[in-house]
């Protein structure tokens, strides 16, 4: 290593040997650390281990090809943790960040172009690194009742959607609230593939400039305030159908841990607080206590599933969620005919008070819901 | 989890620094609890302008924030109380008071906003890190329908001074702005220090008890600090000059603090509160002319000066005043020696949506019995207060406030619920 800088240092001019000094200052930092060698060439991507220790992770690059290069560290789907651009050949760069246990890639783009020459690496310790066999089978379950709920799901959009593409808005209707429960009750899930949520589940006003607006909500408008269904809503049908089969088909591969069920219950119930007690989120249709069901039934089910668990580290919040799980379902039943029925109150008819009332069952539950992620790790 | 205690843990450097400050004012408190109650507690309560900053003791026969001297500001809120468990009432009221021992010393609450665990949200919620602690004081209080029967079984403990308030002329009162079965004042120099024991407060009640409504107020109208000048209400006035003084232990005794003889044990130590949102016209009231402006007070707008006289503390000649003017109407004189704590602040929530400004006075006031202090004043005032064209109550509550926690293992309403 030593020769490769001082021939770099006796061949360059002084622009170069600047930066070599430079390399050479962070060569001895590096001395007895645990960095991971990362050796560049044009053709390949050398990396002196696979397997890390999460927390505090530094790569030692050194560039041995011709090209300028960059290194990156990657999560699975191409986002960035961290990264150096600009590192010229025969020189060293030094690269940290605070790395989370989980599989990732480091890529080195030799010519600083294309999605690059890949290694994949694991990072494991932290809490995640061991999980036990009652976690295995919390997942397991979650996975498990998360695909149920798309299977359930598919031909329940598929008659709304049909009705969409026959022009019968009274059908349409009818099948609309109901075409969204599973949806709902596995959202955070769902959102975790971000391409989908935007086209099936956005609202008017949550549009990005230029984005086309699709799915449930835009013919939910459609229904609801103009009554009508025209030719560019029956085109819409089809695409949510589409869009809602590959939910269907990817949702069983999402990267489920027990932090992300306790975390994506809590999620659900803030999709209550923030959309549905406001009245927001079904703002045509007043569906509204339909989404809250099936968002409270979701977070309940990664509940009972981390119930075991949570149960041995936290008795008393365990305890004070069985609670809550229970008054707000009770308060939930008097806004429906029968406790199997999901056929809610139209949220426009729940005045003021009522609507308190249900945003203080919400938030007795959701605070202890909060620890809930902690009760399973600790 | 298990902290070595709770002040290893905390994580904000400059709150920390003063954790000494807390343990002195601590120890003032506990002292206080022995005797010459009234003389300690006003030393412990310096001027505030001389030590905004510090912390106000916590501990003591008597609440804080009711005789110390008046905060720069305030957050007030009204909780409806939503268990229905008086088990869970009680470990709320616990669980608060420890609360409130922490933050009134300028700490984080529980375990701090930062340091604990990734996946677990911070038991505090961060916004006063690194302020002082600003005299914080937090004052709690029970309402009539806390005591309603069938509830926690406290209806035969309602205090006979508690009493619902009439109807009086002139009141538009809006019901979500109005009553509640606990209140928090809480007042501080720093409106966020304030906002942040409120804020915290109310997060530990989710499931409990849950924010009925609450009033920031960005400015003191009164003053508890003998010969300091009172602060103007938003009409541009001084008006509560004849203010009782949180130094003057025989007044307080006599008018603010509930006697060990009157009706409700329990309540010895504590006082009476009656919160009143007041709305000012102000836009009508700013195109008043001085003249009007001064004889509806019955003083001058420059020094405050009742008529006739020539500084603000001379004592008025209520005759040479219209017989409709306010300091006439509100004066012991005219009210069979009725005598209150006035702790007000001023208030702008936004607009009313007519291109005016939504403002007024958040009333409050402190006495040993609403019957003999607010009640007759009020009645007074609003039948023929000359003010009346430029105001309206909108809101409005009383409280019966507990006495002080006196130390680390008393809660707020241990008397009541024991």
């Amino acid at each position: 290593m030593r020769a490769v800088r001082f021939s770099v240092v006796t061949a360059a001019a002084t622009v170069a040997a600047l930066t070599a000094v430079t390399g050479c200052a962070e060569k001895s930092d590096a001395k007895g650390d645990g960095a991971v060698q990362v050796v560049a060439k044009d053709d390949s991507c050398e990396v002196s281990k696979t397997s890390i220790p999460a927390g505090h992770v530094e790569l030692a690059v050194e560039n041995k090809g011709s090209k300028v290069t960059e290194v990156y560290v990657l999560f699975p789907d191409d986002r960035i943790v961290t990264e150096r651009e600009n590192i010229g050949p025969g020189t060293r760069a030094r690269i940290t960040a605070e790395i989370k246990a989980g599989t990732y890639e480091i890529a080195c783009k030799p010519g600083m172009k294309g999605k690059g020459i890949r290694q994949t690496v694991e990072v494991t310790g932290g809490r995640s690194a061991a999980r036990s066999p009652e976690m295995d089978t919390a997942v397991a379950g979650y996975r498990t009742y998360v695909q149920a709920q798309a299977d359930e799901t598919l031909p329940k959009v598929k008659a709304f959607t049909d009705a969409v593409a026959a022009g019968d808005v009274e059908a349409a209707k009818k099948a609309y609230a109901g075409s969204r429960i599973g949806w709902e009750r596995t959202e955070p899930v769902a959102e975790s593939f971000g391409d989908i949520d935007p086209k099936v589940d956005v609202r008017e006003d949550g549009l990005e400039d230029g984005q086309k607006w699709t799915g449930w909500h835009r013919l939910e408008k459609a229904l609801w305030q103009d009554e009508k269904l025209g030719a560019e809503e029956k085109a819409l049908a089809p695409l949510l159908l589409a869009d809602l089969t590959d939910w269907q088909k990817r949702v069983g591969r999402a990267e489920i841990t027990p932090t992300s069920m306790a975390n994506g219950a809590k999620e659900l119930l803030d999709e209550v607080a923030t959309g549905k007690v406001t009245g927001e989120e079904e703002r045509y249709s007043h569906t509204d206590l339909v989404d809250f069901k099936a968002n409270v039934e979701g977070a309940e089910k990664s509940y009972e599933l981390l119930k075991p668990i949570a149960t041995k580290n936290d008795a008393a919040l365990t305890a004070s969620l069985d609670k809550q799980f229970a008054s707000l379902n009770t308060l939930l039943d008097t806004y429906r005919a029968d406790r199997t029925s999901y056929d809610f109150t139209s949220y426009d008819k729940v005045g003021k008070a009522d609507r308190k009332k249900l945003s203080d069952a919400v938030n007795a539950l959701a605070e202890p819901l909060s620890k809930l992620a902690a009760a399973v790790t600790k | 989890m298990g902290p070595a205690s709770p002040g290893e843990r905390e994580p904000a450097p400059s709150r920390r620094a003063l954790l000494g400050w807390g343990g002195a004012g601590l120890a003032l408190g506990a002292a206080a609890a022995g005797g010459a109650v009234a003389a300690v507690r006003a030393g412990g309560d310096p001027e505030p302008a001389a030590d905004s900053g510090a912390a106000v003791p916590f501990h003591g026969p008597h609440q804080a924030g009711i005789a110390t001297a008046v905060q720069d500001r305030l957050h007030f809120a009204s909780f409806d109380v939503t268990t229905e468990d008086r088990a869970e009432l009680v470990a709320l009221l616990r669980e608060w008071t420890r609360a409130a021992e922490r933050m009134t010393a300028g700490h984080t609450v529980g375990e701090g906003a930062y340091g604990g665990l990734a996946e677990s949200p911070p038991d505090d919620t961060g916004e006063a890190l690194g302020l002082r602690p600003s005299r914080l004081t937090l004052t709690v209080g029970f309402g009539p329908s806390l005591f309603a029967r069938g509830r926690f079984g406290l209806d035969g403990r309602r205090p006979e001074a508690l009493v619902d308030l009439p109807k009086f002329p002139g009141d538009n009162l809006d019901a979500t702005r109005s009553g509640g079965d606990l209140c928090v004042q809480a007042c501080a120099d720093d409106p966020q220090v304030a906002v942040h024991a409120i804020r915290n407060l109310a997060r530990i009640g989710m499931g409990r008890a849950s924010v009925r409504w609450s009033q920031l107020g960005f400015g003191k109208t009164s003053s508890t600090t003998p010969d300091a000048q009172t602060p103007r209400n938003m009409m541009g006035f001084k008006d509560g000059t004849r203010n009782i003084a949180g130094t003057d232990a025989a007044a307080l005794k006599k008018h603010v603090w509930v006697g060990g003889s009157d009706d409700a044990g329990w309540m010895t130590g504590g006082s009476y509160l009656v919160a009143r949102r007041i709305r000012m016209h102000i836009e009508t009231w700013d195109r008043a002319p001085l003249q009007e402006q001064e004889d509806i007070f019955g003083r001058d707008k420059g020094e405050g000066a009742p008529v006739g006289r020539s500084a603000e503390r001379d004592e008025p000649f209520l005759k040479a005043m219209l017989p409709t003017a306010h300091v006439r109407l509100a004066h012991p004189d005219t009210n069979d020696g009725a005598t209150i704590l006035r702790r007000g602040y001023s208030f702008t929530d936004g607009t009313d949506g007519l291109g005016r400004l939504d403002a007024g006075l958040f009333f409050l006031a402190y006495q040993r019995d609403v019957r003999r202090g607010f009640v007759p004043v009020q009645r007074s005032l609003a039948a023929h207060d000359a003010l009346n064209e430029y105001i309206q109550h909108v809101g409005s509550a009383v409280f019966a406030v507990p006495p002080g926690v006196r130390d680390k293992d008393d809660w707020w309403g241990r008397a009541l619920f024991s």
